[in-house]
């Protein structure tokens, strides 16, 4: 028989306001093996501790239940407290009577009664627990960094400065990302590539970092500390180790149809091609969608020409298996497709561009020099409309648009706006905004820049129409300050589009068992306190893959991300869930279900010498491999004769809890 | 409640929209056709009717300078749909006892022997006011 | 203290760890109400559930079971929801074939960000079952007050 203690905590206000805490434990007290019973202000204060721990030793408790706030929030503390006091820490179960009782009810009665069921589950629960001791497991020195953008890469490169090894998988055939298409960047306009290249470079030369580009995951097996991962290697048909990057190849290739994605498909590229000059690794990679070669069977021109001897169309993909302890998820974003919002043209008009296709149109490696040209017929634009959230902050009915803010548009609206006022005086800039949005350091002050020094103009509205006429593009918008419609003959349109999470990350967080919002971010483990990592254990985030951010935004994010690593590889071993399946030999008939549902492989058979009443002989068992198993519990369900248990989650407990909230 | 935030209901009633869906980005007047027309906007018209200003919008000749084309609905990005509203207005306004604009003893007066008005215009006018 | 005396409907959630039990965190911390009816009971994942639990709460005098989990994709354990949809189909239609109306039982995908859903489902279940009355089916006779 158990000595229970119950606690019941008022939360301050949040939980006495509602619940009589006093007739909580006034009724808890009347329960079977319940031999203490109190209630406090703050349970989880070290006051509230204390008393749990003079408590336990006084009353020689067996086991508590708390009344408390939810036990995703202080299960961990009063296990902790528990521990303190001597009593194993599993003999602790939490009645959640805030977040699903005094938070929800308003009538005290109502709140009051269903407190104390739920006091009264949680007694009956931790009348069948059983002390549980946690194993532990060694921990793989490795980190996996999956995508080799800036905030990748700065990931990489912190886990690398702190001594430990570190994978950076990127599906395309450089590193570098969204940031390397940027040409300047806010608020301080030094240029993308000059920041980000020596980066880049950095990565190349640690020891500590193995670039795997042109790569993709393909499957990831086991659990934080011991993580399996297969990547693919993609065939470049180019051997890696001998191209020397000189680019003569690129040069020659005869196909020229191919979009340059670097490039926004502003322009077009080889089969054959390094995607652009600082392009780490140095190497150039054949598209073999493209390539006449892989086409017709004939030309290998490329081959023909390359002194290094590095082509090679016989190469084949690649699959490696490495053995990881923690993996971070970098995968970075696009700007949402704006083609179905007829309203501004962007497929019908080659002048309608994107904000990421202007940044390369002004980039001096872009596909006019750095020289700003309309698409259409390469002339200088004279008026240049810019329209702000452009599919962000949309119901999600409207087509394509996204609920959320993108961050971004606005400081890189103002950029643009700026760099073209700066370059070339006469052109007329106009900006259409909603809400200019600049909370940042020295943003703001960027922002009022743009509209003082440089005379841009910023007009509060929205563009309703962008129609051809007579070559131009007619603007027509609000201008609600002004209350009066406007029409703009306009050169260029540039539409900030709303960003969204690339299209690769929702298969890596299947394979990561990592969660993801409605939007395809990635879930973080807590929204404010534990911004940095994914509610998987050893699975952590970084960048835009969690929720749109600037440049520095997404630098400090990657190097938290990198401490959580560092901090999880400096241990040697990770305490486990004691919480597993184990199997009652006794009872179990061999059946092999278990195995087959297992998502982990944590079951295995043997044949074992089984003891019992009566019975000594060799039986072939289920055996649950304890570091392997996370506790689902699918198992348990399965199991036909009901040998499959689930520690501090045992049958027996949940039909006791079923019991007393029926009762 | 006063008599304009009862309007205020019966309108949200008939057109369905809710107006504090509105960020006020002007889209609706951005797209409108017909907006030198109008002495009010359709983005006003949302910030009207959410303030309840309905016995302004109900007197304004805006009404009918709309021409229910749905440009507003179609490109509002918070899918408020301004021309609902606008419609519900219009609504309003016809459907008060006595407040027709006409009589159907006025109606005579405006059939001319030149066929100006079209025949199917006159009989659903006599459909209309002769009840 | 005086106790409601009217008769109310007793709801047990079973609900996944991850997903569903986050989520009626999440309605609580944005005080969203559902009625104080629903009893939830914190299961490992929704794969934990055994079809005895189920039997077990409409004997002990439940009026409606109802399982939580992640969406369809999104199971912590990869697919502990796909194995708790099959036998939860499996075993409402059983209760169906034995008189236990299938409005009764439920599985709803909630995920942690989802606090409105939650509660929304839950308003939802307990007029479904407002609606149905007290379940006298499976009841054990011993364990139910009004049906002595």
């Amino acid at each position: 028989m158990q000595r229970i203690g119950v606690f019941v905590c008022w939360c301050g206000s949040n939980i006495a306001a509602t619940v009589d805490v006093k007739a909580v434990a006034e009724a808890m007290s009347h329960e079977s093996g319940v031999v203490y019973a109190t209630d406090y202000q703050y349970m989880c204060s070290e006051v509230g501790q204390a008393k749990i721990r003079s408590a336990i030793a006084e009353y020689k408790l067996t086991g508590i239940v708390v009344c408390s706030c939810s036990p995703r929030m202080h299960e961990a503390t009063f296990r902790k407290t528990a521990a303190a006091a001597g009593l194993n820490p599993y003999m602790v179960e939490i009645a959640n009577i805030r977040e699903q009782c005094s938070w929800i009810h308003k009538d005290m009665m109502t709140a009051t009664e269903k407190a104390i069921i739920l006091a009264r589950a949680a007694v009956a629960k931790v009348h069948l627990n059983a002390p549980l001791v946690a194993g532990s497991t060694p921990v793989v020195k490795r980190a996996l960094v999956i995508g080799g953008g800036i905030a990748g890469i700065q990931t990489a490169l912190d886990i690398a400065e702190a001594g430990f090894e570190v994978d950076i998988v990127e599906k395309q055939p450089t590193i570098g990302g969204r940031m390397a298409q940027l040409d300047k960047t806010f608020p301080t306009l030094d240029c993308a590539a000059c920041i980000l290249t020596p980066k880049m470079v950095e990565c190349s030369q640690s020891e500590k970092i193995d670039l795997l580009t042109y790569s993709e995951v393909e499957e990831v097996k086991g659990f934080v500390g011991n993580f399996t991962v297969k990547i693919r290697k993609k065939a470049r048909y180019v051997d890696t180790t001998k191209c020397t990057g000189c680019a003569v190849c690129t040069e020659k290739c005869p196909s020229r149809k191919a979009k340059n994605e670097f490039n926004m498909g502003l322009n077009t590229r080889g089969a054959v091609y390094i995607p652009f000059a600082q392009a780490i690794p140095n190497v150039a990679t054949i598209d073999a969608t493209n390539c006449l070669h892989f086409k017709t069977g004939k030309c290998g021109i490329c081959q023909k020409n390359c002194s290094a001897g590095a082509i090679n169309f016989e190469q084949q993909d690649e699959i490696i298996e490495r053995q990881y302890g923690a993996i971070v998820a970098a995968t970075g974003y696009k700007p949402i497709s704006v083609d179905k919002m007829d309203e501004f043209g962007y497929s019908r008009n080659p002048d309608v561009i994107t904000s990421l296709e202007l940044e390369r149109l002004m980039n001096a490696a872009g596909p006019t020099k750095g020289t700003l040209l309309r698409p259409s017929d390469g002339k200088h634009p004279k008026t240049i409309v810019f329209v702000q959230c452009v599919g962000s902050r949309c119901d999600q009915s409207t087509k394509g648009g996204k609920s959320y803010c993108s961050k971004i548009c606005c400081m890189y609206t103002a950029k643009h706006a700026m760099l073209i006022r700066e370059k070339y005086p006469d052109t007329d800039v106009h900006v259409f905004y909603i809400d200019v949005r600049t909370p940042g350091k020295n943003f703001d002050e960027f922002y009022r820049r743009a509209v003082e020094q440089y005379g841009v103009d910023y007009i509060k509205g929205m563009v309703g129409k962008v129609a051809e006429h007579d070559g131009k593009l007619l603007v027509q918008g609000s201008d609600l300050i002004n209350n009066e419609q406007i029409k703009i003959d306009a050169d260029l349109v540039v539409l900030a589009a709303a960003i969204e999470p690339d299209p690769s990350a929702r298969s890596i967080a299947t394979m990561l068992t990592a969660s993801m919002d409605t939007n395809d971010f990635f879930t973080e483990a807590h929204p404010k306190l534990r911004p940095v990592e994914s509610p998987t254990a050893g699975v952590f985030l970084s960048g835009v893959c969690q929720g749109p951010k600037d440049i520095p935004e997404t630098v400090a994010q990657a190097s938290g991300a990198a401490a959580k690593v560092i901090g999880l590889l400096n241990k040697d071993a990770l305490v486990n869930n004691p919480c597993v399946a184990h199997s009652d030999e006794l009872i179990c008939n061999g059946c092999s279900q278990c195995e087959k549902v297992c998502p982990y492989g944590a079951i295995t058979y043997i044949d074992k010498e089984v003891r019992g009443p009566g019975v000594r002989e060799v039986r072939r068992v289920a055996q649950v491999n304890p570091a392997v198993c996370q506790g689902c519990g699918a198992c348990t369900v399965t199991c036909p004769s009901g040998a499959m248990d689930l520690n501090g989650f045992s049958t027996k407990q949940i039909m006791a809890e079923v019991d007393a909230i029926c009762r | 409640m006063d008599q304009n935030m009862e309007l205020r209901q019966t309108i949200l009633e008939i057109s369905g929209v809710n107006p504090r869906k509105c960020m006020k980005c002007g889209k609706c007047s951005g797209a409108c056709p017909a907006y030198d027309e109008m002495e009010y906007h359709p983005h006003q018209f949302v910030a009207m009717v959410e303030k309840g200003r309905i016995e302004e919008l109900m007197k304004s000749k805006s009404l009918y300078r709309c021409l229910t084309c749905f440009a507003c609905l179609e490109r509002c990005p918070r899918n408020v749909e301004p021309a609902k509203l606008i419609e519900a207005v219009r609504l309003m306004v016809i459907r008060q006892q006595g407040m027709n604009h006409m009589k159907s003893d006025d109606l005579p007066a405006f059939v001319n022997e030149d066929d100006s008005i079209p025949q199917q215009a006159l009989v659903s006018a006599m459909r209309k006011y002769s009840k | 203290m005086p106790m409601n005396t009217e008769w109310k409907p007793k709801i047990v959630a079973f609900c996944c760890n991850w997903c569903s039990y986050a989520g009626a965190d999440l309605a609580g911390s944005s005080r969203l109400a559902y009625p104080a009816d629903v009893k939830i009971v914190r299961v490992p994942c929704s794969c934990r559930v055994n079809p005895l639990f189920i039997l077990r709460a409409f004997e002990r005098g439940a009026d409606g079971v109802i399982l939580c989990g992640c969406h369809p994709g999104d199971c912590h354990y990869t697919s502990g929801n796909y194995y708790a949809r099959r036998r939860m189909t499996m075993l409402f239609s059983m209760l169906d074939y034995m008189g236990v109306d299938k409005g009764r039982t439920r599985v709803e995908w909630v995920s942690a960000a989802e606090g409105p859903k939650f509660a929304a489902t839950m308003n939802d279940f307990v007029k479904t079952i407002t609606e149905l009355g007290e379940n006298v089916k499976l009841g054990d006779l011993r364990c139910k007050e009004s049906l002595k």
